[in-house]
């Protein structure tokens, strides 16, 4: 059992040549606005990772969204461009176009990507623009504080369903990984989460090999992340975790689900 | 054998005490403190001296603020 | 002295786009302008490398328009009203993040889906918002073929001079109608950005971050008086309008785009018939003549007002003029195009109480 005395650190080990991880340098010192838990975090860090391992930090063009990582120009160390609320795939596709040697993501809240911007989504993946989104799927609207998102879960509780999401009157929650897999121009599309540490590793594969596709000019690469809104889901950090691995990894099934090639 | 020789150091004013990181880790390394941090959170701390450098709790981590070392001894 | 060719309105500023060196069009066809997209794709790509993209709505088009203005290259898209109705938040966050491009609007007659017939009815729109926040497009409103080419190098020109977007706001008629016109020869596309452009953070240099949102009350505050000061700076310096016959004038007859042209040719008419007729035309609507309105006043018994509307631009001639002198006005609606015969005639029955 651990008892609560802080144990010093071991002199022996804590030395330069043996850092095995450290912040990414891509990632500003700004400490992040997001609650305490939240995917959001992860996720930067992880884009942040893979552009510093590929070495593109001068090369990249981020843009963020209206929703919680709004500000995700203030922690990603690189230029960007901040979209109307749904429009980040448009403005990642005139960015894309206006200069197709650099890389190009989006990073969008699953509100954002999947209900005002359905239609640049749509339009962007079926056009088989060579960029990455990054979906945050969170099940909630974050930002304004927990609505209904499309892609809330049956009879999931938000401040906009009271007493649960009734499907015949709110729809069913949207699958946009399966949904844009069916357009012949999108080039990979995966669903990840961050919920634990697997999970983690794997999710900042997807990454990397979605910018590397982009590299080799393969078209639209989407990274779904099963998201956590700690907050909004009323839950602790830990207890959120287990609701995407009980729930939401339920119904949004964590995997490959489509890849160059076929599946 | 070899052995790997693990240890962590926490940036605990960005911690936030979300306990990801303790859940995480297998050693059960990490607690968090009694204490609060400037922003008023419990933070995260290193409690036993048996960190083998997997990396878990620095992969969960949204605030990227734990440096991982590894020393592997013969 | 440039290619002279007999072109169609919309034809020729899709010309001109090419070869003022735009970098980017994103549109979505509407008429009575869906001639430049058109065009657009036939020619561009092949000429100059210009990228042309048919965009799945106006929302996306401005959006479009938004990233790649962001990106410091020369881009355009092109409407008429309902489109231009749909784009007016993204033309807001393009004029927050400060970045210059052109908007062409061919407008239509409304409201609503009204009819594709020319209207000047969204001279509210375009010169007093449109979207929401503070802030004002630089409008420029061409009444030949040739001020559709011309203004096209124009609004880049102050749009990249005060990073404000620019407005070309012409109408269906100026789209439709086949004049003479003189090309400017072609300009190469840019191979320099400017600072702020977000085209990948140099090594040595800060990140450049386009946005719109300053969340803190005090920021956002000084980002609009920034603004407000660019605004009364190209009010001071940029405004621009053609007169004619003021010298010997008992009235002005005055219009903006179609309207100033029927008001040309109704001068005329007056003239022929001995009525000491000149005319103010404003080439700039946002920043307003106002000035030589308010010179003009004292002098004069009387202003006639000819707009494709119910009365828009005549508020700001009459905010310019005061009690100085008295201004009436001559519209038509709709689609509906006023004649010269029948300003004529109006113009006699209130000014000389001919009937
Ligand atoms: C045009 C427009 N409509 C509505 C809003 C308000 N709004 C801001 S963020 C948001 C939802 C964001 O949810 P999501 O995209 O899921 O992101 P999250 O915060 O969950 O990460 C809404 C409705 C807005 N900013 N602009
Ligand atoms: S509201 Fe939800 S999505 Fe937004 S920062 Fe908090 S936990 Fe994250
Ligand atoms: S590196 Fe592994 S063992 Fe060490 S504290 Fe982190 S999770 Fe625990
Ligand atoms: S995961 Fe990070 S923020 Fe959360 S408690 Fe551990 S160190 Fe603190
Ligand atoms: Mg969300």
């Amino acid at each position: 059992m651990s008892n609560l005395v802080e144990v010093p650190v071991n002199p022996e080990v804590v030395q330069d040549q043996f850092v095995v991880y450290k912040k990414p340098k891509t990632l500003t010192d700004k400490p992040l606005h997001y609650c305490p838990g939240c995917a959001h975090g992860v996720v930067h860090k992880l884009l942040m990772e893979v552009v510093d391992e590929m070495d593109i930090q001068d090369k990249i063009i981020g843009v963020a969204p209206v929703g919680c990582s709004v500000f995700a120009y203030d922690y990603m160390n690189i230029d960007m461009q901040e979209a109307a609320h749904g429009r980040a795939c448009a403005v990642g596709t005139a960015i894309k176009r206006m200069m197709p040697d650099k890389f190009v993501f989006t990073y969008q809240g699953d509100g954002d990507l999947a209900a005002i911007g359905i239609a640049e989504t749509i339009h962007a993946a079926n056009r088989g623009e060579n960029m990455l989104v990054v979906f945050i799927n969170n099940a909630v609207y974050g930002m304004t504080s927990g609505q209904m998102a499309p892609t809330t879960l049956p009879d999931m509780v938000t401040t906009t369903t009271p007493f649960g999401r009734d499907v015949k009157t709110m729809g069913y929650p949207l699958r946009m990984s399966e949904l844009l897999a069916q357009l012949p121009a999108t080039y990979y599309i995966t669903r990840q989460s961050v919920h634990n540490a697997v999970s983690v590793r794997k999710a900042k594969k997807a990454l990397r090999q979605a910018l590397e596709y982009q590299k080799e000019g393969k078209g639209f690469c989407m990274v779904e992340f099963v998201g956590n809104c700690p907050s909004n889901w009323r839950m602790t950090p830990l207890e959120s975790q287990k609701f995407v691995e009980e729930k939401m990894t339920q119904y949004y099934v964590v995997g490959d689900v489509k890849v160059p090639g076929g599946k | 054998m070899a052995k790997s020789l693990g240890d962590i150091v926490i940036n605990i004013e960005k911690c936030k005490g979300c306990e990801l990181c303790i859940a995480a880790c297998p050693m059960e390394t990490i607690a968090l403190s009694p204490k609060i941090n400037q922003k008023g959170y419990h933070y995260a701390i290193k409690v036993q001296d048996n960190c083998t450098g997997c990396l878990n709790c620095e992969l969960v981590c949204p605030e990227a603020i734990i440096t991982v070392y590894r020393k592997i001894v013969k | 002295m440039g290619e002279i060719r007999l072109m169609k309105g919309n034809e020729a500023l899709a010309e001109a786009l090419i070869r003022v060196g735009c970098d980017g069009y994103f549109g979505y066809p509407i008429t009575p302008q869906s001639e430049v997209i058109e065009y657009l794709s036939k020619e561009a790509t092949n000429r100059t490398g210009m990228v042309v993209l048919q965009a799945e709505s106006e929302v996306s088009s401005i959006n479009m328009l938004y990233g790649a203005a962001g990106t410091g290259r020369r881009v355009v898209t092109t409407s008429s009203s309902p489109g231009i109705s749909l784009m007016q938040e993204g033309i807001s966050y393009i004029a927050g993040a400060e970045l210059p491009c052109l908007v062409v609007n061919v407008m239509r007659g409304g409201p609503g889906l009204g009819t594709i017939q020319p209207s000047q009815s969204d001279y509210f729109q375009a010169t007093k918002g449109g979207g929401h926040g503070d802030y004002h497009l630089i409008v420029l409103t061409p009444y030949n073929v040739q001020e559709m080419v011309d203004f096209v190098k124009l609004g880049f020109e102050l749009s990249e001079k005060y990073r404000v977007p620019a407005m070309v706001l012409a109408d269906g008629a100026m789209g439709q109608m086949m004049e003479k016109v003189e090309l400017f020869d072609q300009i190469p596309r840019r191979t320099e950005f400017p600072e702020w452009a977000t085209t990948g953070k140099p090594h040595d240099k800060e990140r450049r971050i386009v946005t719109s949102l300053f969340i803190e009350p005090e920021v956002m505050e000084q980002v609009n008086l920034r603004l407000q000061a660019k605004y009364r700076q190209i009010e001071a310096e940029e405004t621009r309008f053609q007169t004619m016959n003021l010298e010997d004038a008992e009235y002005v007859f005055t219009g903006f785009g179609l309207g100033s042209r029927i008001a040309m040719k109704a001068m005329e008419l007056a003239r022929e018939k001995g009525y000491k007729v000149g005319l103010i035309r404003p080439q700039t609507v946002y920043p307003f003549p106002y000035a030589i309105y308010r010179e003009t006043a004292p002098k004069i018994k009387g202003i006639l007002d000819i707009e494709m509307n119910s009365g828009q631009m005549v508020e700001d001639v009459r905010l310019a003029v005061g009690d100085k002198t008295r201004v009436e006005f001559y519209g038509r609606m709709g689609g509906m195009i006023a004649d010269p015969e029948s300003v004529l005639k109006h113009f006699e029955k209130v000014y000389l109480g001919v009937e």
